[in-house]
């Protein structure tokens, strides 16, 4: 795999800086991909939902709102925090973290929850739904919707409930009822698709708050614009910290909202090389993975078109991945198209990488990362060595690991 | 003239209702299914709808995706159910076959690859449940070139805009989904569907059949009264599931088949009562 700098594109001349980006169209397409792949119960209330959220990203006194919310209850902006202790252990390029770990409920997620919370309300929904892998929308869904008062249901795979018990217990102390889903792999992509069963059973009164950039239109771009705010501080803050644009910025990669919400405010920055790191697993030679960018081929899943895991015949494989929250076959349809266009490169690596960034980066700067940040952070320890010491890499630290304690510690043998 | 088409034209003449069960290819067996096909055939069932297995079934309620937990579990895959059809079409050249599943196995057999493969089974038409009129130019040109209808919903939340954009797309016979949920869900409200079934007429002009909900002779023959085709799968597809659980599968086909005739009955007295249309 490649990770010396100038195989990533770095120093190469701009690509597509012609015209600028204005990605999906109309009909929530990224090229070939995105899209509306749902049953026409569902068209309707899409159609609807496109409506408010166009109507209401333009409207200041929904921003003004969300803005509020955000600084006061998110503790929103977020710092972007130069790691020099691990930056001088690497010895190549600076690293620059975007600290999302820091958001109220430990993880960029809720910036998402917040914001489509605020447009259930005024859309006059009294119900959510949201599926859940490591349970961090969950908790983020079960938060905004104690606070606002609404019905809260989050469906979760019955193996993800069993390994991730502590956030599973948040929920219900938030007053949200967690359902177990036990069909299919009994997974994230089995949560979504109990919870779009369940948002076709009760379109009328339920806002379905999806957590990634996945599923139908006008999710995958709604879901970007929410978390875009990630993107836009870190790009002002390297700026006012480092006197310019980061030669990297870099996310790991599920469904991928942490790092379209990083990317997307760097995309006309062609000089700003952009990595997504994917779940390697075991390995993407044992076929035990999570990466579809890196390893899989197009098709639709979700309600959109994009990179899948599937087989000769189209059935949705099983996934691996220590951390849930990146343990599922698709990915986000920008995703799907910034790879085809080159914008934006991705990488995968595996679980055991994975796991000794989570110790290397909680042993030399006293921050200890969620196992999905734990990829990103596997990519940069690699990457950095090839840079020079006056470059720099910005990751998105995109949750924090407490709810991964007990996983760790049984990799490691022990029993908390 | 397609058989889906000619179809139709008779039963209007007749002022008659069509019975048109689901089941899903491969459950419990490929080879019970096509020996089922046949019995519904001999029961009184006038089109059939074979649903192809997919592992992330959105629009399907429980008794239907275990049924296709079933199927998967063997690897019952596109190929094989259009293989059911070739089989089926060896003594059967009347009946109509129509095809329902999700769109990724025939994403990625390719369009026009299994537009030719399902014309050369047998197959008469294709409903695509994750497809709407929006997403669908590609798989429509593919179908209609090799003569096949394509079939499509329409829900409660269809309005008229929606229900105009599906007539233009739309052939062979449109579907209603008769309760906001997944297959097997809710009770379903007879006025509630002859008022939207109106709206539908108004702007299609293609039969209407009515599905999700009908779980009896009860609900067959109240929906007779309003629909051109009563749809029946999670109660068929309960039973099937029932009997191979208690290791009974070879009764499948006699037992589903006594169902269907009990349907047939109470449509057609429907049906003579007078009351269709």
């Amino acid at each position: 795999m490649a990770t010396r700098a100038d195989d990533l594109g770095l120093g190469k001349p701009p690509m597509m800086a012609a015209e600028p980006y204005q990605w999906p169209d109309a009909r929530g397409h990224f090229g070939p991909y995105g899209g509306m792949f749902v049953p026409e119960t569902l068209m309707h209330p899409l159609t609807e939902l496109r409506q408010a959220y166009e109507r209401y990203l333009g409207d200041p006194d929904f921003l003004r709102e969300l803005d509020a919310d955000l600084r006061d209850y998110v503790g929103r902006p977020s710092p972007v925090y130069h790691a020099e202790r691990w930056s001088r252990e690497l010895g190549g390029a600076q690293l620059f973290l975007k600290r999302e770990d820091l958001n109220h409920t430990g993880a960029h997620k809720v910036n998402n929850t917040i914001g489509q919370a605020l447009l259930a309300r005024r859309m006059g929904k009294t119900r959510i739904i949201a599926e859940t892998g490591a349970g961090q929308h969950g908790v983020a869904s079960a938060t905004v919707a104690a606070r606002l008062g609404l019905e809260c249901v989050v469906y979760m795979g019955e193996v993800d409930v069993a390994r991730q018990e502590a956030n599973v217990y948040r929920m219900r102390l938030l007053g949200a009822e967690v359902v177990a889903v036990k069909s299919g792999t009994r997974t994230l992509k089995d949560a979504l698709n109990e919870a779009m069963r369940d948002w076709v059973t009760n379109v009328d009164n339920t806002f379905y708050i999806i957590g990634t950039v996945a599923g139908p239109h006008p999710y995958p771009a709604m879901v970007r614009d929410f978390q875009s705010v990630i993107g836009r501080e870190a790009r002002g803050q390297m700026i006012e910290q480092s006197g310019r644009l980061p030669d990297v910025v870099m996310a790991c990669v599920g469904g991928g909202s942490n790092a379209i919400g990083l990317f997307h405010p760097f995309i006309g920055d062609t000089e700003v090389a952009m990595i997504g790191v994917e779940a390697a697993g075991d390995g993407l030679d044992t076929g035990r993975h999570a990466a579809p960018l890196c390893a899989g081929t197009p098709g639709v899943l979700h309600g959109n078109r994009t990179y899948l895991m599937e087989d000769a015949n189209g059935q949705i494989q099983e996934t691996h991945s220590v951390s849930a929250g990146l343990d599922y076959p698709g990915v986000g349809p920008e995703h799907a198209w910034l790879k085809d266009t080159g914008r934006a490169s991705y990488v995968a690596v595996t679980d055991d990488e994975a796991l000794a960034a989570f110790h290397g980066l909680t042993r030399t700067e006293g921050i200890i990362p969620a196992l999905e940040t734990s990829h990103a952070l596997a990519y940069a320890a690699k990457l950095a060595p090839t840079m020079r010491k006056d470059q720099s890499i910005l990751i998105n630290l995109s949750g924090r690991g407490d709810k991964d304690m007990q996983t760790v510690a049984r990799m490691e043998g022990l029993q908390l | 003239m397609s058989r889906i088409q000619t179809l139709f034209e008779r039963l209007r003449g007749e002022g008659r209702t069509a019975l048109i069960p689901f089941i899903t290819g491969g459950d419990p067996t490929p080879a019970l299914t096509l020996e089922l096909m046949h019995r519904m055939v001999a029961a009184g069932a006038d089109l059939i709808e074979l649903g192809v297995p997919f592992s992330d079934p959105i629009a399907d309620g429980p008794v239907i995706q275990r049924a296709t937990e079933r199927a998967l579990a063997q690897g019952v895959s596109l190929r094989d159910v259009l293989g059911i059809v070739r089989r089926f079409r060896e003594t059967d050249d009347q009946t109509p076959v129509v095809l329902m599943g999700y769109l990724n196995p025939i994403e990625v057999m390719g369009n026009a690859a299994f537009a030719e493969a399902a014309s050369e089974a047998g197959m008469d038409g294709a409903l695509i449940v994750d497809v709407p009129p929006e997403e669908s130019h590609q798989l429509v040109d593919a179908i209609k070139a090799q003569g096949l209808d394509l079939v499509y919903l329409l829900a409660p939340t269809s309005d008229a805009a929606r229900i105009e954009a599906i007539a233009e797309v739309a052939s062979g016979f449109v579907y209603y989904v008769s309760v906001k949920g997944v297959t097997g869900a809710g009770h379903l409200d007879v006025d509630e569907v002859k008022s939207k079934l109106d709206a539908i007429r108004a702007r299609i002009e293609l039969p209407v059949g009515v599905g999700f909900g009908i779980r009896d002779a009860a609900t067959a023959a109240q929906v007779a009264q309003v629909a051109d085709a009563v749809i029946v799968g999670s109660a068929i597809v309960g039973r099937i599931e029932a009997l191979a659980q208690e290791g009974q599968a070879e009764r499948i086909p006699a037992v589903i088949g006594d169902f269907l005739s009990e349907l047939r009955v109470a449509i057609d007295q429907t049906n003579d009562g007078g009351q269709h249309g």
